[in-house]
Formats: C-alpha cells, sequence, structure tokens
C-alpha cells in the first residue's frame, strides 16, 4: 500500500549573503533565502504562486564567480555561494531597470515602486518627454475587468496565470515580437470574443495595476478608491462545495474587490468568476 | 446572434420583517416583535405537523441551531434541507458501503494519483477550482477518463470521453466490473479482507459484457475495456462524481455501482485512491453533518441508535424521537395528505428548486402556515405568512462552513447587513424562547463549543486551530493530533479487529429512467449548470456575467435541422408534465436525441416545470437528469394592423 508521501528530507545549505552566514532549504531560491535573512530585495514579476519568470529583472543580485548578475528569483541557492545584494553593481542595475521601466510604463499603481525608485536614486525623467509610451486609453470592454495596458511591464504573470500554470484557458498571450511585443488575447481579438472565463485570476497576479477590478477602476477614476479605509476579512466563497477562501475588501460596507489567500490549500489564490465577481446580491440593498 | 434582450430579475435585500393576515392580501411591513410572536403562533398550533428546511447555503452552527430547533422546541425529525435535491444519493451510498458519508479523498490527492475519472461531472463549469486540482493531476502525468452523455468542457481535458445514454450508468459501471474481474485484475486481497458480498456482486454483473454494455450504454466496448483496465491497474485511483449520478430516480443505486469499483481494485482508503463527490453548495456537506437531515444527530450520528439519542437527551434535556423523521420529498408528499401544516423554511427556494416545480408550489400553498427566513423575496418566501430578513451567511456572519474534502474552514463578518436584518441563530433563538426553550448564545463560538461536546469527529476542531491550519478535515477527534486527509485506511489494517466492518457490495440493478422517450417526447432532456451561474439564479443574477445570455434549449446540430429551427427562434418545449417557450441553442457537445438546459433562470424559462418528480427511494432526490420531451416550432405569428 501506498503512503503519504512526505517528500524528501531537504538538506540545509550553507552560504552567505553580504558576508553574513545564512542556511536555506536546499531547493529555495536566492530571493527566499534573502526574504529569510530580512533583506529588501524588489521584485516585480515574481509570484509566490508562480515559476519564475526572469522578465523584469528589478531583483538581481551579484553573485561571487558569475559573469552576469543573476535573478535572485530563479536562481536556486547553492553550498558556498557569495550573495551581495546590496553592491554597487546590483544597486546600478536595479536603478536602470527602474528608469527605463518608469519612464515607459504608468507605474502610479505598482505598490512600493515609488520608494524604490527613490532609494535607488533613479531618474526616470531623465529621458525626457519623449520616451518609449504605448499612450493607450484603458480597455473598458466588460462589466467585470479592466486592461491598461499603459502600466503593462511584460512581465507575463497573467499569461503564466490563464495558461497552463493554473486556469488552463489560454485566453492570454503574447503578441508581436522585440519592441512589438504586448500582452493580448490570443489572436488580439477583442476580449469578449475570446476563450475568457472571467475568473481574475490574471487580475490577481497582476503587479502593476495593468488589469484591475472594474469596482477599483471605477472608484479610482471618481476618486473614491482609500484602501486605507478598506479592511480585509477572509471567508468561504457562498457558492459551490469545493469551498474557496475568499478574502473581502470592504470600503464603507462595500465590497469593493475579491482576492484569495496565495497560500490557501484550496485555493492558491485561484478563483472562479462566481467567487470573484459574484458579491453584489449581498450588496443589492435598496 | 449572441444575445438577446433580457430584463434579468435582480433580487434586493429584504431588510424588515414582513407578514399578512391572509394569503389573499398584499405583505405588510412589521416590527420584529409582533413577526416573530405570528410566527410563533403559527408554529405553537401546528405542532405535531411541523417541519424544517434548513439551509445548506448557511453556517454549520446555524444548521445546528436548526435541526436543534426542530428536535428540541418542536420535537420532531422532520429537518431536511436541499442536500435531498442533489448529494443526498452520495451520502447514503457512501454510508451504506463504509458507514460515514462524506467524500473519501482530499483535493490535494488528486493532484498525487494516476488515473482521474470524472463521471456525471462536468466540474470544469460547476466546481472549476476543484478542476484546477484535477488538472494539475493531468499535469503530474495523470489520465482522465470522463464519462458523460454530453461532450463537456471537463471531457475535453479528458484521455478518452465516454459519451454514455442518459441513466445508462449501472450497465457502464457494471461492464466495468465484469471485465476487470475477466481480466484477472480484481484486488483479490482486499476483496477477502476488507469487503463483503463479492460472490453475489460477481454472479450480478456476470450478464453485462462488454458488447451487451455497448448496446445499452451508446458507448463502443473497447473504450469501455480501456476504462476498466486504466482503473484497475492504477497504483491509485480516483473515482469523481456529480449530479450526472445523483440526480436519477435510482440515484443511491448508482452510487453503489460505482462504489463496487473502488472495492473491486482496492482504490480507497489510500493516499491518492479514493472517491470524491463533489458537492454543489458551499454548506451542503456541513448542513448534514450537522444533523440538519432526518435521520441523523449531529456529528452522523444515528438516530436509531440509542446510545447516540441517550448522549443528546442528556445534553439537550428534551426527549429524541426514536425514529426517522421525514426528508424534504417525504415533507411535501405529507403537505398534500394535510399531515404536514406548518413548514419553517430558512434559505431555501423550493418553489422552483423541485421538480415539478408547480407540484411543489401548489403544495405549499397548501399548508396552514409557512414562515421564510431569507436574504431576499423569493418565490417561496411570496408563498409565505412571515418572512422574516436574515443575514447572509457568508459575508454577514461568523460561523464555519464544510466543504466537499470535509474541510471545516471560518467564515467571518465582513459587511454589516442592511436595515433590520438579523443574523439566523438570533432569529431562530426569539422563536425558541417563545415556544418555551430559552437558549443562550453569546455567538456562533458558543455554538460550536456545544456541538463539539457532542460531536466526536468535530471535537479536536476549535475556532483557534480552525484559523491556525485554513480549515481541519473531520474526522478530527484531538486537539492535539490531525487525521490522514483520506477515509477508510482501517481497510487496509492487518489485523481484522482494527480493519473494523468491511464493506459490503451494493448489489444493484439496472433501472431506465422513469420518463421513457417515444414517438410524441422522443428527445432526451438532461439539466446542469453554467460556469458563471448558480442554481435557481436569485444569487447570481446579482452580478453581470459577460458569460451571461440567459436561457436557452439546447440542441445538436443534427437535431436543430432535423426539427428546422436556429439559433435564437423561441420554440415551445413540452413533457409530459408541462411546457415552456424557449430559445435555440446549438452547441455541438450534445448529440442527437439529447437536449440540455439549466435551472438558473426559472423566472424566463422555468425548466423545473418539465423535469419529472420521480424519486430515488432511499435518498429522496428526483430524477432531474432525465425528462422526455419535444420540441415544436411556434406558429407563425400574424399581425393584424
Amino acid at each position: 500500500m501506498t503512503v503519504t508521501p512526505l517528500g524528501i528530507p531537504r538538506r540545509l545549505l550553507e552560504f552567505t549573503i553580504d558576508g553574513e552566514p545564512v542556511r536555506a532549504p536546499e531547493g529555495s531560491t536566492v530571493l527566499d533565502a534573502c526574504r529569510a535573512a530580512g533583506k529588501d530585495v524588489p521584485t516585480l514579476c515574481e509570484g509566490d504562486t508562480l515559476r519564475p519568470k526572469n522578465a523584469c529583472r528589478v531583483c538581481v543580485v551579484e553573485v561571487e564567480g558569475s559573469r552576469t548578475l543573476v535573478p535572485a528569483c530563479s536562481r536556486r541557492a547553492e553550498p558556498g555561494m557569495e550573495v551581495r545584494t546590496d553592491s554597487e553593481r546590483a544597486r546600478h542595475s536595479r536603478k536602470i531597470v527602474l528608469e527605463l521601466l518608469a519612464s515607459s510604463v504608468d507605474l502610479s499603481t505598482t505598490p512600493q515602486v515609488a520608494e524604490w525608485i527613490k532609494a535607488y536614486e533613479a531618474k526616470p525623467d531623465r529621458f525626457g518627454p519623449d520616451a518609449a509610451r504605448l499612450d493607450e486609453e484603458p480597455k473598458v470592454d466588460n462589466a467585470l475587468y479592466v486592461r491598461d495596458y499603459d502600466k503593462c511591464i511584460l512581465c507575463y504573470k497573467c499569461v503564466d496565470a490563464c495558461g497552463d500554470q493554473w486556469q488552463n484557458t489560454f485566453a492570454i498571450s503574447v503578441s508581436g515580437r522585440g519592441f512589438d511585443a504586448r500582452i493580448a488575447v490570443e489572436h488580439d481579438a477583442p476580449l469578449t470574443d475570446s476563450a475568457c472565463v472571467y475568473c481574475g485570476n490574471c487580475v490577481e497576479v497582476c503587479p502593476t495595476g495593468a488589469l484591475s477590478f472594474r469596482s477599483e477602476f471605477d472608484m479610482r477614476a471618481a476618486g473614491t478608491w482609500d484602501e486605507s479605509a478598506q479592511t480585509e476579512t477572509t471567508t468561504v466563497c457562498a457558492y459551490c462545495g469545493v469551498g474557496c477562501s475568499l478574502t473581502l475588501h470592504v470600503q464603507d460596507n462595500e465590497i469593493v474587490k475579491v482576492t484569495s489567500p496565495h497560500d490557501n490549500p484550496v485555493t492558491h489564490g485561484n478563483l472562479c468568476i462566481k467567487g470573484r465577481f459574484g458579491y453584489q446580491h449581498v450588496q443589492n440593498r435598496d | 446572434m449572441r444575445k438577446r434582450d433580457r430584463t434579468p430579475k435582480t433580487y434586493t435585500r429584504l431588510t424588515h420583517p414582513l407578514l399578512r393576515d391572509s394569503r389573499n392580501e398584499p405583505f405588510r411591513q412589521a416590527s420584529w416583535e409582533e413577526a416573530l410572536d405570528r410566527a410563533a403562533r403559527g408554529l405553537e398550533r401546528n405542532r405535531g405537523a411541523f417541519g424544517m428546511f434548513s439551509c445548506a447555503r448557511a453556517t454549520n452552527e446555524m444548521n445546528y441551531v436548526a435541526q436543534k430547533f426542530a428536535r428540541v422546541v418542536m420535537g420532531t425529525n422532520n429537518v431536511d434541507s436541499c442536500n435531498r435535491t442533489c448529494h443526498a444519493p452520495s451520502v447514503a451510498g457512501l454510508s451504506a458501503a463504509f458507514g460515514s458519508g462524506g467524500g473519501t479523498s482530499s483535493y490535494e490527492e488528486i493532484e498525487h494519483t494516476d488515473v482521474i475519472v470524472m463521471w456525471g461531472s462536468n466540474a470544469r463549469f460547476a466546481h472549476p477550482i476543484f478542476f484546477q486540482h484535477v488538472l494539475r493531476g493531468i499535469r503530474n502525468g495523470a489520465r482522465m477518463y470522463a464519462v458523460d452523455p454530453r461532450r463537456t468542457s471537463t471531457a475535453e481535458w479528458a484521455e478518452s470521453w465516454l459519451g454514455l445514454n442518459v441513466g445508462t450508468d449501472i450497465p457502464m459501471a457494471h461492464a466495468i466490473g465484469r471485465e476487470i474481474i475477466h481480466a484477472g485484475l480484481a484486488n483479490e486481497a482486499f476483496i477477502e479482507r476488507a469487503t463483503t458480498g463479492f460472490e453475489e456482486y460477481k454472479a450480478l454483473v456476470e450478464p453485462w459484457t462488454l458488447s451487451l454494455a455497448e448496446k445499452v450504454t451508446g458507448v463502443p466496448a473497447r473504450a469501455i475495456r480501456e476504462l476498466a483496465h486504466a482503473y484497475a491497474r492504477a497504483e491509485r485511483a480516483q473515482l469523481c462524481w456529480t449530479l450526472g449520478i445523483t440526480e436519477h430516480h435510482n440515484g443511491t443505486d448508482n452510487v453503489r455501482a460505482l462504489i463496487n469499483l473502488s472495492l473491486l481494485t482496492g482504490q480507497v482508503g489510500r493516499y491518492g485512491a479514493g472517491l470524491q463527490p463533489l458537492r454543489g453548495q458551499n454548506n451542503v456537506q456541513g448542513g448534514g453533518d450537522m444533523g440538519a437531515i432526518p435521520n441523523r444527530l449531529p456529528g452522523f450520528q444515528d438516530i436509531l441508535d440509542p446510545d447516540s439519542r441517550l448522549k443528546f437527551e442528556s445534553a439537550w434535556d428534551t426527549v429524541i424521537q426514536p425514529h426517522y423523521g421525514l426528508n424534504l420529498t417525504e415533507m411535501f408528499e405529507a403537505m398534500e395528505e394535510g399531515s404536514l401544516r406548518a413548514v419553517y423554511c430558512i434559505g431555501e427556494n423550493p418553489a422552483q428548486s423541485e421538480a415539478d416545480s408547480e407540484q411543489a408550489v401548489r403544495r405549499m400553498k397548501q399548508l396552514d402556515f409557512l414562515v421564510v427566513q431569507d436574504i431576499f423575496l423569493t418565490r417561496t418566501a411570496e408563498l409565505a405568512d412571515v418572512i422574516l430578513p436574515a443575514t447572509a451567511g457568508w459575508a454577514e456572519t461568523d460561523g464555519t462552513t464544510t466543504n466537499s474534502e470535509r474541510r471545516v474552514q471560518r467564515v467571518r463578518r465582513a459587511v454589516t447587513p442592511p436595515g433590520e436584518a438579523r443574523e439566523d441563530i438570533d432569529i431562530i433563538c426569539e422563536l425558541a424562547a417563545r415556544l418555551g426553550h430559552d437558549w443562550k448564545y453569546a455567538d456562533a463560538e458558543t455554538v460550536w463549543n456545544e456541538l463539539r461536546s457532542v460531536s466526536p469527529d468535530h471535537y479536536g476542531m476549535t475556532y483557534e486551530r480552525l484559523e491556525e491550519h485554513q480549515g481541519i478535515q473531520w474526522p478530527c477527534p484531538s486537539t492535539d493530533e490531525l487525521e490522514p486527509t483520506y477515509l477508510h485506511g482501517r481497510l487496509w489494517e492487518k489485523d481484522p479487529a482494527g480493519r473494523g466492518m468491511p464493506a459490503p457490495f451494493g448489489i444493484v440493478q439496472h433501472d431506465p429512467p422513469v420518463d421513457l422517450t417515444d414517438e410524441e417526447y422522443p428527445i432526451r432532456l438532461t439539466t446542469g449548470r453554467r460556469l458563471d451561474s448558480y442554481n435557481t439564479g436569485v444569487q447570481s443574477g446579482g452580478y453581470a456575467s459577460p458569460l451571461r445570455r440567459g436561457e436557452y434549449i439546447e440542441l445538436c446540430p443534427e437535431d436543430a435541422e432535423r426539427y428546422g429551427v436556429v439559433v435564437g427562434e423561441e420554440v415551445q418545449v413540452s413533457s409530459r408534465r408541462g411546457s415552456v417557450v424557449a430559445p435555440v441553442w446549438v452547441d455541438t457537445a450534445l448529440r442527437p436525441g439529447l437536449a440540455f438546459m439549466t435551472m438558473h433562470f426559472p423566472d424566463e424559462v422555468d425548466t423545473n416545470q418539465l423535469t419529472i418528480e420521480a424519486n430515488c427511494p432511499i435518498a429522496g432526490t428526483a430524477e432531474f437528469k432525465a425528462s422526455a420531451i419535444r420540441i415544436e416550432k411556434l406558429p407563425v405569428a400574424t399581425i393584424v394592423r
């Protein structure tokens, strides 16, 4: 008979981060070890429920003996490694990455990025007002979520969440090559004609607000969106018997957004259209 | 054409108690005091003819108090919920085989299994997040087989789709069983040690050769053979089912036929090997666990067991009727006879969810007294004498619910309820007080702790631990330990004493659907769910889904051509019980002679006027999945100017 797989016992690897000795379980990434050691390494394309994509390069660190800087989010920890998270080279690289991103993309709704820009003394304005921008109106084509590609950093998290890593719907893909690459509905069709099932699992992982819930988008436009006035309460979905955990974001006694805890054993942060968007009945109060 | 003009009915919250002095008057707003007094009087005068419809959408705590109200205050075991219309056969079948009515596996295990059988289940639409675990399993190398009359979006992920005729699940299961036995793939050691009735089962399935099964089910013999071999040879296999199995007049037999396959091959009681009925409501598992069913006390303890009764009698200081109560189906029959005169209906909408809905409404109108406690003025509430506005269990109250993998999880209050709406437990306690039982529950946790004290399976689940572990699966008898994620590991014990009661094979015969197709009603109508809508649509109608297109009668392209109808064209759909008008949709997932509808838009198209109330004699579930219909073109309207 088979028994519950416990997994292979994991060795602890010893190495150093910024000169201090650390121990991390075999298989963990440099980023995991940095976070455990309390090092503040910025990330954008990294997602706790997704496999590393190495797209944004904002988490790069210096590793002794490595010719290039390495992305902390995907590089596995090795024994004897000497990692430097705050070296001149790493800081310089992050600064350039932030300048390039912030000059070409609207990062106004990206959490923490303003702090990083300050911390790394990045000057996105130095490319002048003619820096390449998409300059596109947000796509408001359905009642549930909005796509604002001016805010897209091409991190591919939405593509992965919609694709084989979670949802397996494949409504989102990359179209174009090189400078013309952009996130699009498959075959660049209108969203409402696509395979999209409106689960919002792409919105859940978007790091910049390029994808946002219609409720949030409308409230931001009206100037009423106020995260400091919101409470977050985790409860269980009211629809089928699967029992997905929902975190209700409530402002002025209205549910304004629904997410799910990423470490939840049932959902791993994913929901379906009913769980994500089907809350309105509770607040049809008059 | 893609969308038609619809003005879907949306429901607004009830904010004040409503009542009326006679059924032909409109409702008027009332104070809580007046409404509760009126409700208490109505129930009091019908003592001995009372039934409780508890709510599979509300918390465990509410269900516990509701069944206690029925048993202690009203002195009856007539308490049930909408589990009767969906998975009661699964509970009945699993308890008959294993003594416990829960699914045996966990979601995580399906990611680590070798073969997955999805039988009568379109989980991709009906249980999307469970299906993500299935997809993980498939990506980890599991082979998935879909058994379903429709080529659903679940079937699109299958290695093989077995598109059987509606209502031929038992022939299919028996043929698989026979093939496993004849191929020498039965797990003889497991059968010997952990089961009874194998010889009888062997004789039962012997006539079901692959070629006979092909004739009856319409599925090629080699496809059945392939599934049989894959399931039996797998190191671990999961058998999952939904309402395609249970919503038949012999639903419990269908469930037993599937369980037989797991007993035959030892695909149960191990990590990754098990049986997984996917439940349809957020707390339909919990409602039953809490005793809101007519034959069990909280913690799934049998009413016929004197020791169990004694325990509850001393805990509640009452006398418990030593016999089973009426289930939902029987309560409706008792309304017809006049032996059930008053109903306390909490959060259910039987006026639209019962099969043969016209009959259900007629029966409820015959009641002397109906009190409905809900968050909306549903069609059922429109029939009531008193309406009590409640809170939404999942967002406005504290408590717990139990999901399909037996995981008890905390629900929490996030928003303030509208107007004077009150929590279910408060309302029930107010009524209990007026009827002579002064219960004091400070909060939901107090109720939960009372339940823990009487249900060993829940004893170890304190609110604190539920929070810490993000939910705990039952059984959880200890406050220090967690049990394995799967049930019935005992069946594999070497020591016969530790193995406990062996699991009996179910000796069940094929019995085709009651509503036969013939020349007059040539089309088989089956029902199900769509991705973005839910049940009678009271809840899901509240948000704007881009996917929603209202109710249609879905036909295959061949049938659409045969009847000369096109997408969007309205047709008359008739069964032996009723007739509705619905527009046509063409779906290539269907086959000639098979049509599909949902019950999501009963205010537009009342599908349940067509369905048949042919009930499973064991579990009382109606045959929603098989009615015989015909479709007719509407006469061309002539407009006189």
